[in-house]
């Protein structure tokens, strides 16, 4: 399709304000002004109109098609909390209002919203508080391990070392990096992390040890068995413990992180909590401490008064700080508790139920298709598998894109060869399960009597499969690098 | 049960093809003891009910006061095409583009947000967006790091506080220092920044308009850091951005904005929009996601994810930085803002915005006592001193509704008289005369 920019017509504008101002010129010394116009597109609404929604067409979604992309949880994203986010009451609010004495008494439904929120996060994971800064999960990582930076400095002590289980996630090791954590890979034996590697690593690195890193269930759709060990020998160092909660679809109602052992968590609301994933973003990563972490929250905090009033709390002398301008990303978090709000306990309890259920009954149909390691174990909401012998997961995945079917994850976790990893989510029917089981069989099917066949998927798409080389190579990343 | 389609006869069917006889047998692995010790969560309820909940909580807030309230977050007018677009699903309930061929809605739009941004900017190309102003700025500055291999970060005193707090705390972990070239009287001091930059300096940060509406032209200061060979970075207000001096002209190596303006609605703080753009040359130091265009098998043109190798998913703890996503429907809606209002709609904002700042201050510094801050030009903010502390004024005012501005003593010890005045289209004349009278009346 032509970029919005090759529809451009000098002299179109959909969209001019009535305004009676001077040119800028008038306003502003020559110098201190642009030579030219941006190149902006110059359209009509309707061009504008037509082209996004083109667009649009273009993209498969988890409201046009099923997408069990592992790890990633897209479910369903309930339709009234669009309408929940967007009552002018909350999306015309500035943010700053809040910092005002007076302005603060003109937000108090937001605050509310914010610290209703925090109070059942708090009841879901078993923790003491929630911090909702931090934009995305990558953003709630580096936020939960600076935090126990902070832990470990406030005892008077510097700690280098973040153990990471081979298994986790690429985000885990680069927010370590980022917080100035050394990263020590811990490896897994039968999908679980090995007690025995955990412990050479306590032993290697003792007291510079900060903390430990867990996804749980991990990114193999595995519980860790070996936690309460884990929780035991971490203690004895009093190192910290944090949950990546990018697979908390599968434990709502069953674990509370809080409970077992954890120190720190964040979770992805547009994962868990059903808001839109947007096509990449945003999200909202609010993070959640026990007892030991609470001092350190980044600032500014919600409070209640004694009259039942919210104010915001800055004057928090031990706290890591800002990471991000304001309470988070607002718009979002008031979707998730929305959709709480809507399930429930029983109904959060429920959609972990569902998510199980349906990655363990597609895990087992699939038993005969692909090669699926730990068929004796329940998965959790999500399993991995790996392409039959002498075919790609590449071209299994690009084969059920022709089928109207999204990819699962492929690839990951790394310690899998030729990786699929599936996460259905509770939202899917078992007509939609059923109907992708056969689709991968016949695919497998296809690729051991045909195997070029599968090579050349995907056929039915807007594009077939891309030069991804010489998009590195040549680098056009606008209209203008072409 | 809400979003759950699974029959009675289905979950039967189900559980017996995994072999087990109730859900809950699927947690085995979770043992009795490290079940949650208490799960006191109250009970669904209807569509209805949660809507009204929320109807009463919106209700709660004031958000159509008169406002003059910017600071680098701006309520400006959003065309309704915008959210019409932008709301359509198979936008908003897709991911991140893995796959290129069933998301090339949403690669073809970051490619084209790209290079919206470079084009408003004046730079070589721009990446797919990050969270928001405050980390633009702090990824920017590791560009600088990490190609400078320096460790000083110079900034400029009228940066957005906001961003510089987050600064300090995104750095504090590493081996970084940050030096704060004081302002004065909310005017950048270049000359003061020109000598702070030094061999050891990795980027000089600084703001256009700064965080007290003062526009400048930075090209000086880019050229010492040049010189130097430190980084010279920027942070924009994309609206103004449509008349000034672009960051290209200035020859700034890194350009960023918190793009907020173009299309977010201010939601009580987020989700926003970070945009980032630089020159040719540092790509490969750019953070999170960058849509390229190539061919398919087919030699058709198609869009995709592209120099992932920077990537936190194949670098791990060596990536360049930990951002796994961008903001990706907030990026489609500023696109959309950007192509709806074209060159000549967001040029007249930008005029209109600034003529009736330049109203304000002729009907304010009328009054007894109030008077400009310093006399640099500015776009449509501005600092005014006035005879008595801002806060207490900007309260009163609230109660009659009206939020004259912010108080910009709350971050600036010393400047507790300084008030920091924004206009945009929302505002009219007679907005700003009632503002004048009442704070008038005060004075």
């Amino acid at each position: 399709m032509k970029t919005i920019f090759a529809k451009s017509v000098p002299g179109r504008c959909a969209w001019e304000i009535e305004s009676d101002a001077p040119g800028a010129a008038d306003m502003l010394p020559a110098g201190l002004l642009r030579k030219a116009p941006p190149r902006l597109p110059e359209c009509s609404e309707l061009d504008v109109v037509r082209h996004f929604t083109g667009l649009s067409r273009l993209n498969y979604s988890v409201d046009a098609n099923f997408y069990p992309l592992g790890s990633c949880t897209m479910k369903y994203n309930p339709k009234f909390t669009e309408y929940v986010a967007a009552l002018p009451g909350f999306s015309r609010l500035h943010p700053m209002l809040a910092q005002l004495s007076r302005g603060a008494a003109c937000t108090q439904g937001a605050l509310q919203c914010l610290h209703e929120t925090e109070r059942w996060l708090c009841e879901l994971t078993g923790m003491k508080a929630f911090t909702f800064q931090p934009m995305a999960g990558a953003n709630g990582e580096f936020t939960g391990v600076k935090l126990i930076a902070a832990y470990h400095k406030a005892r008077g002590r510097t700690r280098k070392k973040m153990l990471i289980p081979d298994a986790a996630h690429g985000t885990n090791p680069a927010s370590a990096a980022l917080a100035g954590f050394e990263t020590v890979n811990i490896e897994s034996r039968d999908g679980m992390v090995d007690p025995e590697a955990l412990m050479a690593a306590l032993a290697a690195h003792g007291e510079d040890v900060a903390g430990l890193m867990m996804t749980c269930p991990n990114t193999l759709g595995l519980m860790e068995v070996h936690l309460p060990r884990i929780v035991e020998e971490l203690r004895k160092v009093d190192a910290l413990l944090y949950y990546d909660g990018a697979n908390m679809n599968a434990i709502m109602g069953k674990m509370r992180v809080g409970d077992v052992g954890f120190d720190v968590v964040h979770l992805n609301v547009h994962k868990t909590l059903g808001t839109p994933h947007g096509g990449g973003g945003p999200g909202a990563g609010p993070v959640g401490v026990g007892e030991r972490l609470l001092p350190f929250l980044p600032a500014p905090r919600v409070a209640m008064r004694e009259d039942g009033s919210y104010r915001l709390e800055y004057n928090l002398p031990q706290s890591i700080g800002y990471m991000g301008p304001f309470y988070g990303s607002f718009g979002v978090v008031v979707k998730a508790l929305a959709y709480m709000l809507r399930l429930g306990g029983e109904g959060l309890t429920r959609a972990s139920e569902y998510a199980a259920l349906n990655a363990n009954y597609l895990k087992k149909r699939l038993e005969d298709v692909l090669d699926v390691p730990f068929a004796r174990r329940f998965c959790a909401h999500e399993f991995v598998a790996s392409a039959p012998e002498g075919m790609r997961a590449l071209d299994i995945a690009k084969a059920l894109l022709d089928r109207g079917f999204h990819a699962p994850t492929i690839y990951f976790p790394l310690i899998v060869k030729e990786c699929l990893m599936a996460e259905p989510t509770e939202t899917e029917s078992k007509e939609t399960l059923d109907a992708y089981v056969d689709a991968l069989r016949e695919i497998v099917a296809q690729g051991k009597a045909d195997p070029q066949s599968l090579t050349d998927a995907p056929v039915s798409l807007p594009v077939r499969r891309m030069d991804e080389t010489a998009a590195a190579r040549q680098m056009v990343l606008t209209e203008d690098m072409a | 049960m809400p979003y759950i389609p699974h029959t009675p006869d289905d979950l039967q069917e189900m559980l017996s093809v995994v072999g087990v006889r109730t859900l809950d047998d699927l947690f085995a692995d979770i043992p009795p003891d490290m079940r949650p010790q208490s799960f006191n969560l109250p009970k669904g309820q209807g569509e209805a009910a949660v809507c009204a909940y929320f109807e009463d909580l919106a209700a709660k807030n004031s958000p159509d006061m008169i406002s003059f309230l910017g600071a680098g977050y701006y309520a400006h007018q959003i065309p309704r095409a915008v959210d019409a677009l932008a709301g359509r699903s198979e936008f908003y309930t897709a991911y991140t583009p893995y796959q290129a061929e069933c998301s090339q809605g949403t690669l073809q739009a970051i490619f084209e947000f790209q290079t919206a941004v470079s084009r408003l900017m004046d730079m070589d190309c721009a990446n797919a967006s990050v969270y928001d102003g405050g980390t633009a700025l702090f990824e920017a500055a590791m560009m600088a790091v990490r190609a400078t291999r320096r460790r000083v970060l110079v900034v400029d005193e009228a940066v957005n506080p906001v961003w510089r707090v987050m600064l300090g705390t995104y750095i504090s972990s590493l081996d970084l220092e940050l030096k704060t070239v004081r302002q004065r009287d909310g005017v950048s001091d270049l000359a003061g920044l020109v000598a702070a930059v030094d061999d050891s300096c990795a980027a000089v940060l600084v703001q256009n308009p700064n965080f007290f509406g003062a526009v400048a032209d930075y090209t000086e200061l880019f050229a010492a850091a040049r010189a130097h060979k430190a980084f010279g970075v920027i942070s924009v207000y994309p609206v103004m951005q449509a008349v000034l001096r672009t960051p290209g002209e200035m020859g700034a190596d890194v350009a960023v904005a918190e793009a907020q303006s173009l299309g977010q609605p201010l939601s009580f703080g987020g989700p926003y929009l970070g945009v980032m753009a630089c020159r040719k040359e540092h790509i490969r130091q750019f953070p999170g996601r960058i849509a390229g265009r190539t061919t398919d098998l087919d030699g058709k043109t198609g869009y995709v994810l592209t120099l992932q190798a920077r990537e936190q998913h194949i670098r791990r703890a060596k990536a360049t930085s930990n951002i796994c996503s961008n903001q990706a429907l907030c990026a489609l809606r500023a696109l959309i803002h950007m192509s709806l209002l074209g060159p000549t709609g967001l040029t007249r904002v930008a005029e209109n915005n600034m003529a009736l700042a330049r109203y304000a201050v002729e009907r304010l510094t009328a009054l007894k006592g109030v008077e400009l801050l310093n006399d640099a030009p500015f776009g449509n903010e501005v600092a005014l001193r006035l005879p008595i502390p801002a806060e207490p004024l900007v309260d009163m005012l609230t109660s009659h509704g009206c939020v004259p501005g912010y108080p910009v003593g709350r971050y600036y010890p010393g400047m507790e008289n300084v008030l920091l005045l924004a206009c945009t289209e929302l505002n009219s004349r007679r907005q700003i005369g009632f503002l004048a009278e009442t704070v008038g009346g005060l004075l």
